[in-house]
């Protein structure tokens, strides 16, 4: 016992040892962490980010240098704080706070003191910086917008958040990130890749010298610069029309997919969600729930689209061989869709329409019949709607159309799962949905969804997929915007249905005359949609919307638009017009339509926006 | 005399020396780690302590030479003497000592210098080893106890003063010694109870210690009772027991908060838990165990722990620097050094047991003992079990005396075991 008293004690005291170890080397992680916040610091060196410009090469997106006034407390000297103030335009107490502030982060660190300084208040500050020492100034990018339009598609860039620092390695807490539009639909392509620098600091965070002699430094990637595809003339044109006025406007180039105009209204200047003032004026915006200015309504709201959506029923039509271009249907200002079914229409009674005259018109009755031929070709309902559903999508409708900005809305195309959903004992056949007919009912479809349709018929039978970048430098752009897609009406098809738009607009009749523009041969469709809010819990309707869509020139078109104007009553009242102005803007440079342009720039519906806000009983469509 | 060179080293233990020499190279391969910085230039550059150490390592070559050259009986005959000049050198310290970081402990010889209480342990353990084989002395004897306890305690208290509490208190290493030449195991168990009832009054006060301890021992006394089948068993020893300890119970909780200084409480403190302090006082052990920690399974790499090149860990390259050996080489490389300590005390210890002279065995005890208590000791702290308590690693810390010291304590015993076999010629 004596003799192994001290073997034993020695044994026990390794075994510990090695237990010791083997947790705070093998099985407790943490530590490795904190050797790595504390010994090795990562300094980034951040390329700029690139420029955006517009498709005629005008700059939209450029940067600006920032400064900000860095503190580190611990080395703050006694210093003139009246005159700092001062230069810094900010009184003591506000210095105080300031400085607390950055101490309770870090005495050792430095931190920002004041974000964001003005250039001119840069220029007397830094004459005088080395009288402070403990402050400095570091120099940042910011973006500088050389328009004051399209604030909803170019987006701004802000300081990640905790859960972007989370979820992808790159960031770091502080470092900027597109947030909305092209900023966040081409992030990795426009913010290029910041290099780092790995420093070994010692045990009073000074550095040493590099990391492993800088085996893990990288150099920076530049940004890129992109061409986008608006026409900022034609982007800012539009936001002017549609002042006072709720609603998008979506305009595409047919042969190519590529927008050319993305308006919503309300919208907002983008420079205002720049620099210091960016978190007040977001919460301004992202407050205001009436007007919804980052609501973007060409991407993201979705109406009944309205007789315009008639077109595509003809053309299914005429793809399910169930009518032909000239058989007449006989309208009796309206007529009975099922027994004791009435569906009115604006046909004076008696009015025998062949298609041309059917689509220039927008007859209900003509529509609702061609409708319930193509589903009752079918045996069963189900197949019929399912045939006519796989046309209808075919054109982009009711889904993402898989565009590159990062909002939007798949819209409603319904199906025979989603009638069975809607009557889940059976029993609904062609009749039960003939509102699908004239583009009401369970169709929904946002602003670009019908652009996007316009520019299929004026390609007579396929489209690119809408985009809204034009130019990578240096990099080509996404074989999806320059794949083309078939939809499944044969191109022979669409000869009698352009024929009717531009009937629309040419033919005394035409429920759009006013769009008609001299020298341009424009085709186009008017709508009037239905809408209903909710108001005190009661579903009240509103004004209908304003529809227009349209295309131009009738042979080789340049441009396809759908305009939506929220609450503006028939299509051709202010949507009609309004696309026709843009039209003949982005074709001809120049608008010679005054009395018809001052007209639509100062019109307002703000009277009619204030109706259901207003508590009192009101009368609609006046 | 007739014995050749050759054959004397054959009967060298050379496992002791290979695991010698493998805490000595990891030792100087860390120091050289730790306190490597940019202006570093030769290997020998005798202002850094890399340099440093590798003339103390060349020294000391000389030094094992010297003492393997030295007749075996010389060291026994010497003893006492050897034992009276290491007192006079501690002595002298109080007149002729020099300063550093506030202990007087070191001697200066030109820009050198020497730590006398580093030698001392070895004069020690000669005296001690002299002493108790002699064949008059007898371990029962209390006279004769307490004449070994002086040895030991003479040291201890020249060097506490200087101040180096932590030197003093490795002289507690020599009980086992006396416990192991027959010394009666209740100074252990009592110095067993003593620290045990130390933590438990510290961490739960002395009022739950007391209670339990009434409790523990009246279940001791009920059993013993039960067991024996003693008709009457007094009750009266037991509860002197009792009172004797929550006496102390109360008197530990005394000395700690009105004797002790702050930082002495605070020390005892962290190690406990009962208070997390990882700036102040409880920098070091923290910063050492994130070194060690971050080293993981194979280290980071010799010249490559993080750690150890942003200095945090202080004193790194002396009583820290087990942490640049986990940090750098990791699990393998600690748990390794780990290994090889305690398989060379557990040496130490085989080869003092083998020796025909009581002399040689008590002196090889003490050299495995004082070893086994830096080791335990020094270890303990930097990976933060134990408070800190500021002495070297054997053969791994820089500094020359002590790596002297150490060197000086081995090699006697290599000699005095080679020569085991001459004693009855």
């Amino acid at each position: 016992m004596r003799k192994f008293l001290l073997h034993f004690t020695v044994i026990l005291v390794g075994a510990v040892f090695l237990g010791r170890l083997s947790y705070l080397q093998l099985f407790d992680d943490s530590f490795e962490e904190l050797s790595t916040n504390n010994a090795v610091k990562a300094v980034y060196d951040y390329p700029e980010r690139g420029y955006i410009y517009d498709r005629n090469g005008k700059l939209l997106v450029a940067n600006q240098p920032a400064y900000d006034v860095m503190v580190t407390p611990r080395e703050v000297q006694t210093l003139d704080t009246l005159e700092f103030c001062q230069l810094l335009n900010i009184d003591k107490k506000e210095f105080i706070r300031r400085y607390r502030k950055a101490y309770t982060y870090s005495p050792w660190r430095p931190s920002v003191f004041i974000a964001q300084l003005a250039k001119e208040e840069y220029a007397s500050l830094q004459e005088k910086m080395h009288k402070y020492q403990g402050f400095f100034i570091q120099k940042r990018s910011l973006r500088s917008y050389r328009t004051h339009s399209a604030g909803n598609v170019l987006g701004y860039i802000s300081e990640v958040n905790d859960y972007e620092v989370q979820k992808n390695p790159y960031y770091q807490a502080g470092e900027l990130i597109g947030r909305q539009g092209i900023e966040k639909s081409y992030e990795e392509v426009l913010r290029g890749v910041k290099g780092v620098k790995r420093l070994q600091k010692d045990r009073f965070n000074r550095i040493i010298g590099p990391y492993k002699n800088g085996i893990y430094d990288t150099l920076p990637q530049q940004g890129r610069d992109i061409y986008i595809s608006l026409d900022i003339e034609l982007q800012e044109y539009g936001e002017l029309l549609m002042n006072n006025k709720r609603g998008g406007i979506v305009a595409v180039e047919p042969s190519s997919g590529e927008l050319l105009a993305l308006i919503s209204a309300p919208t907002y200047d983008p420079s205002q969600l720049v620099g210091r003032q960016r978190s007040k004026n977001y919460a301004k915006l992202h407050r205001d729930t009436i007007n919804r200015p980052l609501f973007d309504r060409g991407l993201q709201a979705q109406y009944p689209p309205g007789s315009p959506f008639k077109t595509l029923n003809a053309l299914v039509a005429l793809q399910e061989g169930v009518v032909t271009p000239d058989e007449r249907i006989t309208c009796y200002h309206g007529h009975y869709y099922a027994k004791g079914r009435w569906m009115g229409c604006h046909c004076p009674s008696g009015t025998k329409n062949n298609m041309d005259k059917a689509v220039y018109q927008s007859c209900n009755t003509y529509f609702s019949n061609v409708y319930r031929r193509v589903v009752e070709k079918y045996e069963s309902p189900k197949e019929g709607i399912q045939n006519w559903n796989r046309h209808i999508e075919s054109f982009g409708l009711g889904n993402f159309l898989g565009n590159d900005l990062p909002i939007g809305t798949r819209g409603t195309v319904p199906d025979s799962s989603y009638y069975k959903r809607m009557y889940p004992r059976g029993g609904w056949r062609a009749v039960t949905t003939i509102s699908n007919a004239i583009g009401q009912g369970e169709i929904l479809a946002s602003p670009i969804q019908l652009a996007n349709m316009t520019a299929t018929i004026a390609n007579r039978g396929y489209y690119y997929t809408p985009h809204i970048i034009r130019d990578i430098k240096g990099q080509s752009i996404d074989e999806k915007f320059t794949t083309k897609r078939q939809t499944t009406i044969s191109a022979d098809h669409f000869g009698p249905v352009i024929e009717g738009m531009f009937n629309v607009v040419e033919k005394k009749g035409g429920t759009a005359r006013i769009a008609k523009i001299p020298g341009i041969e424009v085709c186009g469709k008017t709508g009037t949609a239905e809408n209903f809010a909710i108001i005190d819990s009661v579903r009240t309707q509103l004004t209908d919307h304003s529809i227009f869509v349209a295309f131009a020139p009738k042979e080789n078109p340049k441009i396809a638009i759908a305009v939506f104007i929220e609450n503006g009553y028939w299509g051709s009242r202010w949507a009609a017009p309004i696309a026709s102005l843009m039209i003949e803007k982005y074709l001809t440079q120049e608008v010679k339509r005054d009395v018809l342009e001052e007209r639509m720039m100062l019109g307002s519906l703000q009277d009619e926006y204030d109706k259901p806000l207003s508590g009192e009983p009101f009368e609609i469509n006046q | 005399m007739s014995r050749t060179t050759g054959n004397f080293l054959w009967k060298l233990d050379w496992l002791t020396i290979l695991f010698y020499a493998l805490l000595v190279c990891m030792g100087w391969l860390n120091i050289y780690s730790a306190s490597l910085n940019e202006n570093a230039n030769s290997l020998l550059d005798l202002t850094q302590p890399y340099g440093k150490q590798l003339f103390f390592i060349g020294c000391g070559l000389v030094l094992i030479m010297l003492l393997l050259s030295i007749e075996a009986k010389f060291y026994e005959r010497f003893a006492s003497i050897i034992y009276l000049a290491s007192l006079a050198a501690l002595l002298g310290l109080f007149i002729f000592g020099k300063t550093i970081n506030g202990a007087t402990s070191w001697y200066g010889i030109g820009s050198m210098t020497l730590q006398p209480s580093e030698f001392a342990k070895a004069a020690t353990a000669l005296a001690l080893a002299k002493y108790l084989s002699d064949m008059q002395f007898n371990i029962k004897n209390l006279k004769h106890q307490l004449s070994a306890f002086l040895i030991i305690a003479l040291p201890a208290i020249l060097i506490v003063p200087q101040p180096d509490p932590g030197s003093a208190l490795v002289y507690g290493s020599f009980f086992f010694v006396l416990h192991r030449e027959g010394l009666s195991g209740i100074y252990l168990i009592l110095a067993f109870i003593s620290i045990s009832l130390f933590i438990v009054t510290l961490l739960f006060g002395p009022i739950y210690v007391s209670i339990g301890i009434a409790f523990l021992v009246l279940l001791f006394f009920f059993w013993k009772r039960k067991t024996k089948k003693k008709k009457r068993l007094s009750f009266l020893p037991f509860l002197g027991a009792i009172t004797v300890m929550v006496a102390f119970s109360f008197s530990v909780n005394f000395v700690f908060n009105n004797v002790f200084e702050q930082r002495h409480r605070d020390r005892f403190n962290i190690v406990l838990g009962k208070s997390v302090d990882t700036k102040g006082i409880g920098y070091n052990t923290n910063q050492s165990q994130i070194a060690i920690g971050s080293g993981g399974f194979t280290g980071k790499g010799w010249l490559e722990g993080t750690q150890t090149k942003g200095g945090f860990v202080p004193e790194q390259h002396t009583d820290y620097i087990f942490s640049t050996v986990g940090e750098e080489f990791g699990f393998l490389g600690a748990g390794g050094v780990v290994i090889v300590f305690t398989l060379l005390i557990l040496r130490l210890l085989t080869l003092a047991e083998r020796q025909k002279s009581q002399f040689s065995r008590v002196f090889g005890y003490s050299v495995a003992s004082i070893l086994f208590f830096h080791f335990v000791i020094n270890i303990g702290m930097v990976i933060g079990i134990l408070p800190t308590i500021g002495i070297p690693l054997p053969f791994i810390s820089y500094g020359g005396s002590s790596l002297w010291g150490f060197t000086i304590l081995l090699f006697i015993f290599l000699k005095l075991d080679a020569n085991r076999l001459n004693e009855w010629r």
